[in-house]
């Protein structure tokens, strides 16, 4: 509230470390969320593979990703629940300004999407002796399905931040008139293919890169666990590919929203100073995009192609920075309010530039990951074709490289959404409902101070990187042991024996 | 029943069920290094939640999630408020949902020997934090008109918080103790049934008092009628337990839990939040809650989905309903 609780440390105020713990908490549960995503319906596949032909080889594949998967998922669990707190925690002035609206897809999220997560795959896991067949199969879908779920619920809430839609002002506050519009926003409903062909190309490059290695370590012996790997290649490649077409697709339709939505973001990822029509992509740039004042950046552009992505055709008119600044001070304000818990900003002018290298950059890595991601995998099926196995040690090399591709392409995505909305929390709805927006530099509590703020930056920081190498340890450990990590030898034995199927 | 009070009520509700269901969990993660013998042992004590120990932790998700939907107010005022202790409890959950899946992962009795710990700790804060969070939020802190809690972290630990803190961490233990005893055989049923008998009592106490705290401090007719019977509850159970009917206790200890969780929320009906500043910077019922459409939609969503989400985990339930024992535990096979 006043200066004497929130203060700051060595130049740093709580505003700041609330940003980057929220971008470092988000970012990082965002490296485990696109693997659950794609790996558990992949899972479901092959285990429904398995129940309909009973061969060894889709046991051994439903196990040995099923056991990737779950060192994969208990760490989105608990980085998730930390989210679920932080908006009540570093955020309370934002909660309590969108909780009429903000609060209920999350509700949802948790009654439809978690329960159902959580339970049946407690089921799955120890199950696999206890539930005939068929309903253990039920089990990994319902599974499966949530995660995509709860996937819909919270891009759906994230949405609504990018663009305001069913509520009215009251008492300087939304308030929720249509549950049903913030449920089919169209910036949700765009956002949310997105995100979940996004986890698909990592599932699909995961499984290419790992059962390349495998491939080509066996390819001398006579491996009899060779088909599992092609088998799960070929799928895992075709897979990556059709998600990167998905993303493509939805990606378009997402840039012809943001035109129209948020026009600073579309000129923010484009570093785009001036207006221009037609207005060129740029592909690369070199020189300062830090300023917008063009004098210092040289971009290598094909002609019209963001015209294209903006409005579908070749010519429309796409503002530039500058005379959206003026645009926006207009509209929204020259000067922050003076109010003490804004702290320095408090009546100081409004950027309304987000922070271009980030968004410009941003938005260039996230499809040039996703697209190196993607040619990867048409080049591992290209080679493996008709049975074939690379003798080339570049074979596994560059399958195993490529896994991070799509995790860095999903992260430089949200990164680019997220700071692209910046100085807004909330981002204006210019064509839909008056005067619900917030700055992120009001959205923070009143009351954390500084030092309690740099004290969970700090514990969440460091919990959360030594909890990272213990995973990538864990999914190495069971990636490089292969089939035999996963299925017992004894396995073939009938008799039965009192002993769990699976026991921690 | 106007929408709001239901929604206080379904809320007080769902932290019921969450320290119902997660209470054993926490005190079975707490009891198993004292309980065990041996690895085989501990992985018997550690089987008998490893099936539902997540969808117990949903509850909490749901709780939370509901409480920002239906009580915005109340949800930011008490998570800034208790900025460091909720950090501590999300940490402790951190850390305890990855030592369940990562333990037995690498057969080494260092490695093991380090998510013990993390175990331990991970199932001691959670429910000393909340105990803690909840009773002081209710009870009474120094909460300003902008909802900013004045005087520091330490303005949390009021006397009647810290005896909240050790009401839900006891409970807790007791409630591990009673489900470990009807969820195992052989030996460590043996012994977790001497644990219930042994330290139920002491484990018990500071919930019976806070019981008895809360109806002299603000009670009413309607209080009382529900904080005696869960005192006569808790002796029943002590009795059952005696007795080896272990099934019984487990419920009865569940009277006991809601006995409390009714005062705590209900004493002060309808405050919410109570601020010890000026009784005017309170949340209440009326002041903080969302508009009456937002209510509207979760209660839809609450009364078609809580009926399945209640009927598959009780599936869940019944379908690893068996005994665990050390015949049971397979070996452990890792790469
Ligand atoms: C596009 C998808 C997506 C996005 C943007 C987020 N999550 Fe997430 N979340 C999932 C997709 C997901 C998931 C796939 O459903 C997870 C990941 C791994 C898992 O176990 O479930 C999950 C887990 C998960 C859990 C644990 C659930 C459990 O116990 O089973 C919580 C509480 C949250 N998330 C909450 C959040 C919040 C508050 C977010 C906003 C910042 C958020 N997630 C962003
Ligand atoms: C999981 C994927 C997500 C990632 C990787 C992500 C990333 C980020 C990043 C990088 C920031 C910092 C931006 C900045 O300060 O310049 C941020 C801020 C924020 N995001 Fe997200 N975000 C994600 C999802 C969400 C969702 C789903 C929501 C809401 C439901 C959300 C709400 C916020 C809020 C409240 C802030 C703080 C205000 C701010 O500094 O912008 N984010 N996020
Ligand atoms: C192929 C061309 C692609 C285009 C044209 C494209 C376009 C976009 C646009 C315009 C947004 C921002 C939406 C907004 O903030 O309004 C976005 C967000 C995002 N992108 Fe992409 N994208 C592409 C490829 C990819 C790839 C390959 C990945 C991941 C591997 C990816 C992951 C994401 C994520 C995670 C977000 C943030 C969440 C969301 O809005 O869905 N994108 N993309």
């Amino acid at each position: 509230m006043s200066d004497e609780t929130i203060g700051t440390v060595a130049g740093v105020d709580a505003l700041d470390v609330a940003r980057w713990q929220f971008a470092i908490t988000t970012v990082y549960h965002f490296l485990m969320v696109p693997l659950t995503i794609g790996l558990s319906v992949v899972v479901a596949v092959m285990q429904t593979a398995l129940v309909r032909t009973g061969q060894r080889r889709y046991l051994a594949m439903t196990k040995f990703w099923g056991k990737l998967m779950l060192v994969n998922f208990a760490m989105g669990v608990v980085t998730g629940i930390v989210q679920e707190f932080q908006f009540g925690m570093a955020w309370s002035s934002y909660s309590m300004f969108v909780g009429d609206v903000f609060g209920a897809p999350l509700a949802m999220e948790g009654i439809v999407a978690f329960m159902v997560e959580s339970t049946f795959l407690g089921l799955w896991i120890f199950g696999w002796d206890r539930l005939p067949a068929r309903i253990h199969l039920a089990c990994i879908w319902a599974a499966a399905l949530a995660s995509s779920a709860s996937a819909y619920f919270i891009v759906a809430a994230n949405s609504w931040m990018q663009h305001p839609v069913g509520v009215e002002l009251v008492a300087g506050r939304p308030r929720l008139t249509s549950i049903w519009a913030v449920l089919t926003n169209s910036t949700a409903l765009t956002a949310f293919p997105h995100a979940v062909a996004g986890g698909f190309v990592v599932a699909g490059v995961f499984l290419v890169g790992i059962s390349a290695w495998h491939l080509w370590r066996g390819r001398t012996e006579d491996d009899q666990d060779r088909t599992v790997w092609t088998g799960a290649l070929r799928f895992g490649g075709w897979v990556g590919v059709a998600a990167f077409a998905a993303l493509a697709l939805t990606g378009d339709a997402q840039g012809k929203l943001m035109f129209s939505q948020q026009p600073m973001k579309m000129a923010a990822a484009e570093a785009l100073c001036h207006t221009a029509a037609p207005a060129g992509f740029s592909i690369f740039a070199y020189g300062d995009v830090s300023r917008p004042d063009c004098e210092h950046v040289k971009s290598v552009t094909v002609p019209a192609l963001l015209s294209f992505l903006a409005h579908g055709d070749f010519s429309t008119k796409v503002d530039g920075v500058t005379p959206l600044v003026e645009r926006y001070r207009a509209e929204y304000g020259a000067n922050y309010p003076t109010d003490p818990a804004l702290g320095a900003l408090s009546g100081k002018p409004i950027d309304y530039v987000p922070v271009l290298p980030v968004t410009y950059w941003g938005f260039r890595l996230m499809i040039g990951f996703g697209a190196l991601a993607a040619a990867t995998a048409l080049l591992m099926l290209w080679l493996t074709r008709r049975g074939r196995i690379p003798r080339s040690r570049w074979f596994p090399v560059v399958g195993l490289v490529a896994i991070a591709a799509p995790f860095l392409g999903n992260s430089f995505g949200w990164i680019f959404t997220e700071t692209g909305r910046q100085p807004f929390v909330v981002a204006p709805n210019p064509s839909g409902v008056d005067g619900v927006w917030m700055f992120t530099a009001q959205a923070v509590s009143p009351g954390v101070s500084t030092g309690e703020m740099l004290t969970s930056l700090i514990a969440l920081t460091v919990v959360y990187g030594t909890l990272a190498a213990v995973e990538g340890y864990l999914l190495m450990r069971y990636a490089r042991a292969g089939v035999s990590g996963v299925l017992p030898p004894s396995d073939e034995s009938d008799e039965p024996t009192d002993v769990l199927a699976f026991a921690y | 029943m106007d929408l709001p009070t239901l929604w206080f009520a379904l809320i007080a509700a769902l932290w019921l069920g969450y320290f119902f269901l997660e209470g054993f969990d926490f005190g079975v993660g707490i009891l198993m290094s004292s309980l065990a013998r041996d690895d085989t042992e501990r992985r018997v004590v550690l089987n008998t939640i490893g099936p539902v120990w997540d969808g117990n932790e949903v509850w909490l998700i749901v709780a939370t999630a509901g409480t920002f939907a239906a009580f915005p107010a109340w949800y930011a005022t008490t998570l800034s408020a208790a900025y460091l202790p909720v950090l501590m409890i999300l940490l402790a959950l951190v850390g305890r949902g990855v030592a369940f899946e990562y333990r037995g992962k690498v057969d080494n009795v260092r490695w093991r020997r380090a998510w013990d710990t993390v175990l331990l700790v991970g199932s001691l804060v959670p429910p000393a934090g909340w105990g803690l969070v909840l009773t002081a939020m209710a009870t009474g802190v120094p909460i300003d008109a902008s909802g900013v809690l004045r005087g520091g972290p330490f303005a949390l630990f009021t006397p009647l918080a810290v005896l909240g803190s050790l009401a839900v961490l006891g409970f807790s233990i007791a409630h591990g103790a009673v489900f470990l005893a009807l969820k195992t055989e052989g030996e460590i049923r043996a012994r977790a049934a001497t644990a219930v008998r042994k330290i139920g009592p002491v484990c018990l106490l500071p919930m019976v008092v806070l019981v008895i705290l809360l109806q002299a401090r603000n009670g009413s007719w309607w209080t009382l009628a529900v904080a005696m019977p869960s005192l006569v509850a808790t002796t029943a159970a002590m009795l059952r337990a005696r007795a080896g009917r272990d099934g019984q206790a487990f419920v009865l200890f569940g009277v006991l839990l809601a006995g409390t969780m009714t005062l705590l929320f209900g004493s002060e009906f309808p405050t919410i939040v109570t601020s010890t500043i000026d009784s005017a910077f309170s949340l209440t019922v009326r002041n903080s809650s969302s508009s009456p459409y937002t209510l509207g939609v979760i209660t839809w969503l609450a009364a078609f989905c809580a009926p399945i989400v209640l009927a598959y985990q009780s599936w869940s339930y019944w379908v690893f309903r068996r005994r665990i024992g050390t015949r049971h535990i397979p070996e452990a096979h890792v790469p």
